[in-house]
């Protein structure tokens, strides 16, 4: 497969504070891979994300989506497209189901309608029950705030997910729900791709094809 | 009706100086640790108000508009600054921004009610422009440091929240928006709170002064309707002007969080700080 990459990134550095996390990071994602992001605790994994999301500034290289750099994109449309999952979901106040649909009012998202039967179809695909949505979002685990969020952002239909750690807190059943929901996710259409990272050595083998290691820099 | 007020002699002062006695006697019975803190205020506020009568009386004598409009500023700068000095987490450039928008609110409504309201002939009557901007200032001052404090503190701890929003592409405006709305709230309440008592449980300072002057009290309480009305109006402009400045700093044109602007909370935010935390618990 020999296809124009989705994102990619050309020398890439991360500083913070006087600290050069890493350097030199290049990585062309092409539709239809899976990647990990691997690295040991405090290597930047998810500066990294953010980063690709154009959430963190970035201290040197380039982001391109399409080909196109970051600086000659709309942020909003770009993370439209690039959709960042931190590893602990902070939801706002009130039900799963107004959460699900708060962003759709966003002027990025203007022309895309909130699908109730959507949102049921993929509460389904991780096994909770459609009276979740009316749970309160305060109440929730840590886990059911993490699939919560997913869910939120593969209604907006982006075609890249970042995932940071996206099962930290899930439990094993759902994990591996979550992880079929994705691989479907990916099948649906041809220009989607993701990256993963996690703690677990065993799920970034089974989730992806392709690798990324951060290095300390000597 | 021009009676003037009785004069105070310095020995009526003094008589008043020995209230104080009430306070030193509570802190030294309950031990409350107050004593050292009551004596310097005490003396701080007799000197510090001494001080200005001089220069205001040397400013009226002078009737001159340089005057009038250098201790505007320096009062406009005090201001700002205490503002500041209210509010618990700082980011680069705080000060400038707190000056520009204090002097920016109370400059154009003071102006405004001098030349268009009271129409005062010449408009740098120091006996209409100081008090009038004072009394803004008072109420600036307050309204900016609660908006600022709720604003930057709200960047800090619902950072997460405000990210999350960016992340699904949402502006800086559309992400910041609920903090802005809760900041100028914050700001602006205690004006709204007094206005709503005015009259019925307090009688404000200015009318107090101007009946004690020997003002009509009809006349007196138009006054205070048209300050009200300035205090309202200023407030609410140097409130929304510093939450766009620290917005600007804050939110940047990428529409991403710096957060990692902001300094850590300050350890001796003084006695002003203490009275906006509680403010927020109640």
């Amino acid at each position: 497969m020999n296809a124009n990459p989705l994102l990619s990134a050309e020398q890439l550095r991360c500083t913070v504070g006087a600290r050069t996390l890493w350097r030199d990071v290049n990585v062309a994602i092409r539709p239809g891979e899976r990647w990990a992001v691997r690295g040991p605790s405090g290597s930047g994994k998810t500066l990294l994300l953010r980063t690709l999301a154009g959430l963190a500034p970035c201290q040197g290289g380039a982001v391109y989506l399409d080909g196109k750099p970051f600086s000659a994109w709309s942020p909003p449309a770009w993370r439209a497209r690039v959709a960042y999952l931190p590893q602990s979901a902070v939801l706002p106040e009130g039900t799963v189901e107004t959460t699900l649909a708060a962003p759709f009012a966003f002027k990025v998202h203007r022309g895309r309608k909130f699908s109730l039967e959507a949102a049921r179809h993929y509460l389904g695909a991780v096994a909770l029950d459609p009276a979740f949505l009316e749970q309160d979002t305060q109440n929730l685990s840590g886990g059911e705030a993490q699939l919560v969020a997913l869910i939120r952002a593969l209604l907006l239909q982006p075609g890249m997910l970042l995932l940071d750690e996206a099962t930290a807190s899930v439990d094993p059943a759902r994990t591996t729900h979550v992880e079929d929901l994705i691989d479907t996710w990916l099948g649906e259409s041809r220009d989607r791709a993701c990256v993963w990272t996690s703690h677990d050595p065993a799920q970034l083998e089974r989730v992806s094809t392709q690798s990324l290691q951060l290095e300390r820099p000597a | 009706m021009n009676a003037q007020a009785l004069a105070i002699s310095n020995w009526q002062l003094g008589f008043a100086a020995l209230l104080i006695l009430v306070n030193l006697l509570l802190s030294a019975w309950l031990r409350l640790g107050l004593t050292r803190s009551l004596l310097v205020a005490s003396l701080r506020m007799v000197v510090q108000l001494l001080l200005i009568g001089f220069i205001l009386e040397a400013i009226f004598a002078l009737n001159h508009p340089l005057p009038v409009v250098g201790i505007g500023l320096v009062m406009v700068t005090l201001a700002g600054i205490s503002a500041v000095n209210r509010t618990q987490r700082r980011f680069p450039g705080i000060y400038v921004d707190s000056v520009l928008c204090v002097f920016g609110a109370s400059f154009v409504v003071t102006g405004a009610a001098l030349l268009g309201i009271i129409n005062v002939d010449p408009w740098y009557r120091a006996q209409y422009a100081i008090p009038l901007l004072g009394m803004v200032l008072g109420n600036i001052l307050n309204g900016v440091s609660l908006a600022l404090n709720r604003f930057t503190e709200g960047a800090a701890r619902e950072r997460k929240l405000i990210e999350s929003s960016l992340a699904l592409g949402a502006t800086r405006w559309e992400a910041a928006h609920p903090l802005i709305t809760a900041s100028l709230h914050t700001g602006m309440i205690p004006t709204i709170n007094s206005m709503m008592v005015m009259g019925i449980v307090s009688l404000p300072g200015m009318m107090t002064g101007q009946l004690l002057a020997g003002a009509a009290p009809e006349s007196a309480v138009r006054y205070q309707i048209v300050i009200m009305f300035m205090i309202a109006a200023a407030t609410a402009l140097g409130a929304f002007g510093v939450v766009m400045f620290a917005f600007r700093v804050l939110f940047t044109r990428e529409h991403q969080l710096r957060a990692d602007r902001l300094s850590q909370p300050q350890a001796g935010v003084r006695h002003g700080g203490l009275r906006i935390r509680r403010r927020f618990m109640s």
